[in-house]
This record gives C-alpha cells, structure tokens and sequence, in this order.
C-alpha cells in the first residue's frame, strides 16, 4: 500500500473510532437522560441543559477545528481529526506533533512523505498524552466514592470544598490571563488584550445575569456562558487591533 | 436505588466507563500498530526516543495530577467522557459547570453527577460532529480559519471563557475568592515561565491551595 497522510484507509481508522466515541457519548446521554427522570429532574431543566451545552459548544469547537487546519500540513487531514476529536487538546496535539516533527528535522508545516517518520509521529502523541486513557478507568471508581462520602458526611464542607476546587482551578486561569501584562512597562500594549477581553466577558455575563432576574429573562441566564463567550472573543477583534 | 442486577446508578456508571474506557482507550493506543502494519513500516527508534523524552516526562505527569483534579469536578459519567474526548479545562468542564449552575444541583450529589454528564456527553458530540463537518468542507473553511482578521478570537477563548465563569464562582465566594486570586496574579506575574504552555500545570496548584485555605476559613468558622 503506497503511503499517503491523507490514503483512504487512514480515514476508514479514524472514521470507526469516531464512531464508537460518538456511541459512548449518545450511551451516556441516554443513561442519564433516563436517571434524571428517576430522580424527578424535570424534562425541562434537562432539555435546557441539552440546548445550552449545545449552543456553548460551539465557538470552542470551531476554535478545535484551527487546530486540525494548522496540524494538517504536515500530517494530513485524518490524523489530526482523530487527534482532535478524540484524546487530545489543541496545546497538547501541537506540542507533542511539534517535539516529534523536530526530532525528525522537519518543520511545521512541512508534508511528511515518510511513513517511517508518520508512525513515529503518531507514537509520540499517542504515547505522550495515554496517561488518562490508561488510568481513568481504574482510577475513578475509588476518587468519585470519596467525592461522594466527603459529601454525605459534612454537607457543607462537601458544597465548600467543590466551590474551591472550582475557584482554584479558575483562579489559576484568571493568572494566565494576566501573565504578559508586565509588557506594559516596557511600552508594550499587547499583554492588556487577554485582559480586556476577559473584563468584557465578565461585565457581559453579569449584565445578562442581572437582567435575567430584573426583567424575569429566564432564557438569559440559560446562555448567559455562551453569549459572554463569544462577546469576549469577538471583542478580542477590535482589541487587537487598537492595542497589539 | 438499585437496579435489576444489584446495581446502583453510580455503579453502573462506573462498569460501563470502565468496559467503554477499556474498548476505546485499546482502539486509540493501536492506531500506531495499525498504521505501521498497513504500510508495512516500523519508527525510527532514535527519533522516537527523541521524541517520546521531550513529551512523556510533562505529559505523564500532568496526565497523573489531572485525574486527581479533574475527576472530582466532572463526575463519574463527565470523567469517562471527557478524559477519552478530550479538551477538558477549555470545553467539558466549564460546560459542566455552567449546566451544574443553572440546574441548582450540587457537584457531589447524584442530580450534580447526571447534568454534568448530560452536558459533557452533548458538549462531546456536538464538538465531534462540529469538527466532522469542518473535516469534510475543510478546503473552503481553511482560508476563513486561518483568517488573520479572525486569529485574535480564536487566541482569546481562553480569557473570554473564564471571564464569564469567574463572576458566577467569585460572586458567589467572594471570600474563599481573594486569597487563590491573589496568588495566581502574583505567580503569572512575576514567573516569566508561567503563560500559556504552563497554565494547566498552575490548575493543580491553584485548587490545592484554594482547598487548603478553604478548609483552614471552614474550621475557623469563616465560611
């Protein structure tokens, strides 16, 4: 078989593990669109659920798509997609395609024609990033139960220490946001944009939250995320411009 | 509530993640093997080790701190979803989270455990048919995501994401909030090697010590 990063048989591959993802996910909707009947979750609380996940979804898997664009150059459009789809992220895909495309003397961009160096490739990021893959499935068992125990034996604590495993993980994100801004002293704007763009998102979303309750806008709140989302990042449009 | 074979919800859902995990997870670690024997080649092992040295070390480790995180946030179902789908910290969580919130259930209760799964499994499907469809116009739709006019968004999902999730969490803990704000400031700050690359290695940090400082304002009875 001639090699090719785009040879049919690389997306008949990634065609039927897509597929037994997508199954997995649909099974998992079902189990617990069933379950939440059983514990008298309205119908309605999860068809909003189901809608606003939806609708949130969106602008980052379009920004997921980028990466598949970006990463196809050098490794077609099959491997990627999988790579996209399934497992990995856009910064660990990238990463791990990159350290193996320098290992081989290749640049990004460039098109492998080597099927040595594709399988290597595909290696790396498999190996690199099969820690979860590998140990999830005998590990989560015994980390939810404790979740769960935590929660029966002090109610409050249980709510207390979720809202700050929450708070510590999107404090470490409010961080990054504001890691370039020491540019600003050395007469370099671009470090405020994340910054701003940030501000934006969060005036957006408590605009939408307060409206909600003021005018008795339930939908609001509903997409009140997904509206702040992509306000936040179409501002990043005009921010840029004015300040990178 | 057990079911007809003896089982809970919780351990049924735990069975079948274990039985999908164990079936996916064996597909994915195979496409390597696959690909090799189909075009009957073999890696070349000075720049696989090359390659594996500069990736496995981080990732590993990561990979390891990440469960004990993120498991607790996303759920038994959310878990065996999102650490096959991937895209967790930018995606599947603050989905979850955000569904969580709206329904008024509680991350550690059962009703906590079906929204995130819920919201996690169609925020899994719809990236999966969003990047099929992407897939199949990707000749046309390059130019347009490639668009240097669209690059800054694209670049700030990110801020704009956790912008919107940080005035529901702090607003609602605006004690807990100061202390694991500060710090973080302080680190991204100050550490020129703290940015983009690192940020996923800063979120264990950041929820060990908010828990630490929660549990000490908790005892003292500030909470």
């Amino acid at each position: 078989m001639e090699f090719s990063v785009n040879h049919p048989i690389l997306f008949v591959i990634v065609g039927i593990i897509i597929a037994v993802v997508l199954a997995q996910s649909f099974y998992f909707l079902r189990k617990a669109c069933r379950r939440a009947a059983e514990l008298g979750i309205s119908a309605e609380t999860v068809k909003k659920t189901v809608s606003s996940a939806a609708v949130f979804t969106i602008a980052p898997a379009v920004s997921v798509l980028v990466g598949v664009v970006v990463l196809s150059k050098s490794l077609g459009i099959a491997v990627p997609w999988l790579r996209l789809s399934v497992i990995g992220s856009i910064t660990y895909e990238n990463v791990a395609a990159q350290n193996a495309l320098t290992a081989a003397k290749l640049s990004a961009g460039e098109t492998i024609i080597d099927p040595s160096i594709f399988v290597t490739v595909l290696w790396v990021m498999t190996i690199g990033i099969a820690a979860g893959l590998i140990l999830v499935p005998f590990v989560t068992k015994k980390i939810q139960g404790g979740m769960m125990k935590m929660g029966l034996k002090d109610k409050k604590w249980g709510e207390i220490f979720n809202n700050a495993m929450f708070l510590g993980m999107i404090s470490a994100f409010l961080g990054y946001v504001f890691c370039d801004v020491g540019l600003v002293f050395k007469g370099n704007t671009s470090g405020l944009v994340p910054v701003c763009v940030m501000a934006v998102s969060a005036v957006v979303m408590a605009v939408c939250g307060l409206s909600a309750k003021k005018f008795k806008m339930r939908w609001l709140e509903d997409y009140a995320l997904p509206f702040s989302l992509i306000l936040g990042m179409a501002s990043a449009l005009p921010l840029t411009v004015w300040l990178a | 509530m057990k079911n007809a074979k003896n089982l809970s919800y919780m351990d049924s859902v735990h069975r079948d993640g274990r039985i999908w995990g164990i079936i996916v997870g064996t597909m994915i670690l195979l496409v390597p093997a696959v690909v090799m024997l189909l075009f009957k080649t073999t890696p070349d092992l000075g720049m696989l080790a090359r390659g594996l040295i500069a990736t496995v070390p981080m990732y590993w480790a990561v990979g390891v701190i990440e469960i004990f995180t993120y498991v607790p946030m996303l759920g038994a179902g959310g878990t065996y979803l999102s650490f096959v789908t991937g895209n967790i910290s930018n995606l599947k969580l603050p989905c979850a989270i955000d569904a969580m919130e709206r329904a008024k259930v509680k991350a550690t209760s059962e009703e906590g455990e079906v929204i995130s799964t819920i919201a996690i499994a169609v925020s899994s499907i719809v990236t999966t048919l969003i990047i099929l469809l992407g897939v199949v116009c990707i000749v046309p739709l390059t130019p347009l995501l490639e668009s240097p006019v669209l690059k800054p968004a694209f670049d700030m999902i990110l801020p704009a994401l956790f912008g919107g999730l940080a005035v529901v969490f702090i607003s609602k803990n605006a004690k807990l909030s100061i202390a694991p704000i500060l710090l973080m400031l302080t680190l991204f700050i100050v550490v020129p090697a703290l940015n983009a690359g690192t940020v996923g290695i800063m979120v264990p940090v950041g929820v060990i010590f908010t828990v630490t400082v929660a549990r000490v304002m908790y005892k003292k009875g500030w909470l």
